[in-house]
């Protein structure tokens, strides 16, 4: 494949989510992933990106096509420097917020993917990593 | 600024969303169309969600409060059109929508509004 099989986008602002979403339904396309495959991951992305955005200040989401002997897969990478989280459990709990939202992005993107990954550290931000494969 | 256009077709309103909505446009409708609701003294809100590729747990929020919003100014509010990948995202998600009434397409959103609203369905039959 002569295209990157990398990259990374900014979540500056509101309208980064809506590129965010854009830019992982097209690289599900482009891996061949099903209608429902792609909806969930671009879903998940939505979550995390605008967790990102709203209790971390902003940040970025680095994508990479990954592979796993037959398998080909998407792997996000959401990154922010915002304040962590200082209760992963709680934070892990259906309907728990500490906003004004539903409390159902982590869990709920959570379930959408295959793997997932949550690192946050008081002070220095967090990181969540979510995979999916074809 | 970007708006979504509310239509009004009698006693009903419109709303066809067709964009990928950033969540200052949801929250902008939602403003518009409860101002419309009063305006026009709708009594059902149809929403037409057809073309909506995703459905996060922003937008689910936005439809819900729509609804009940609605309902405490006197409208009846009916979803429709939601894709099949998209209502398997947000059931798994863990978002069922509860409070909001659905239809497969347009049309039976609007049989639906009309029995809501008189008791009688589209074919006059008393439900």
């Amino acid at each position: 494949m002569a295209q990157s099989s990398n990259g990374e986008a900014p979540l500056k602002s509101e309208h980064d989510i809506v590129l965010a979403r854009q830019l992982v339904r097209k690289l599900t396309q482009e891996l061949g992933f099903s209608l429902v495959d792609q909806t969930k991951m671009v879903t998940a992305a939505s979550e995390l990106a605008r967790n990102a955005l709203t209790y971390g200040r902003g940040g970025a989401m680095s994508w990479e096509i990954v592979q796993r002997e037959a398998y080909r897969g998407l792997k996000l990478l959401f990154a922010d420097e915002g304040p962590g989280i200082p209760n992963i459990d709680l934070a892990m709990t259906d309907g728990w917020t500490s906003g004004s939202g539903l409390g159902m992005g982590l869990t709920g993107a959570k379930r959408l993917v295959n793997e997932f990954a949550l690192d946050s550290k008081v002070g220095a931000g967090t990181r969540v990593t979510i995979v999916r494969w074809k | 600024m970007d708006r979504i256009p509310i239509l009004r077709m009698g006693e009903f309103l419109l709303v066809t969303i067709q964009v990928d909505m950033h969540d200052q446009l949801a929250l902008r409708l939602q403003d518009d169309l409860s101002n419309a609701i009063q305006k026009h003294a709708a009594r059902g809100v149809l929403i037409d969600i057809s073309t909506l590729e995703m459905v996060d747990s922003f937008i689910g929020r936005m439809v819900a409060d729509i609804s009940g919003m609605g309902r405490i100014l006197g409208a009846e509010t009916v979803l429709v059109g939601m894709q099949p990948a998209v209502a398997i995202t947000l059931v798994e998600l863990g978002l069922a929508l509860p409070g909001v009434s659905t239809a497969l397409n347009v049309e039976r959103g609007m049989a639906l509004l009309r029995r809501k609203i008189d008791g009688v369905d589209a074919d006059g039959a008393i439900v």
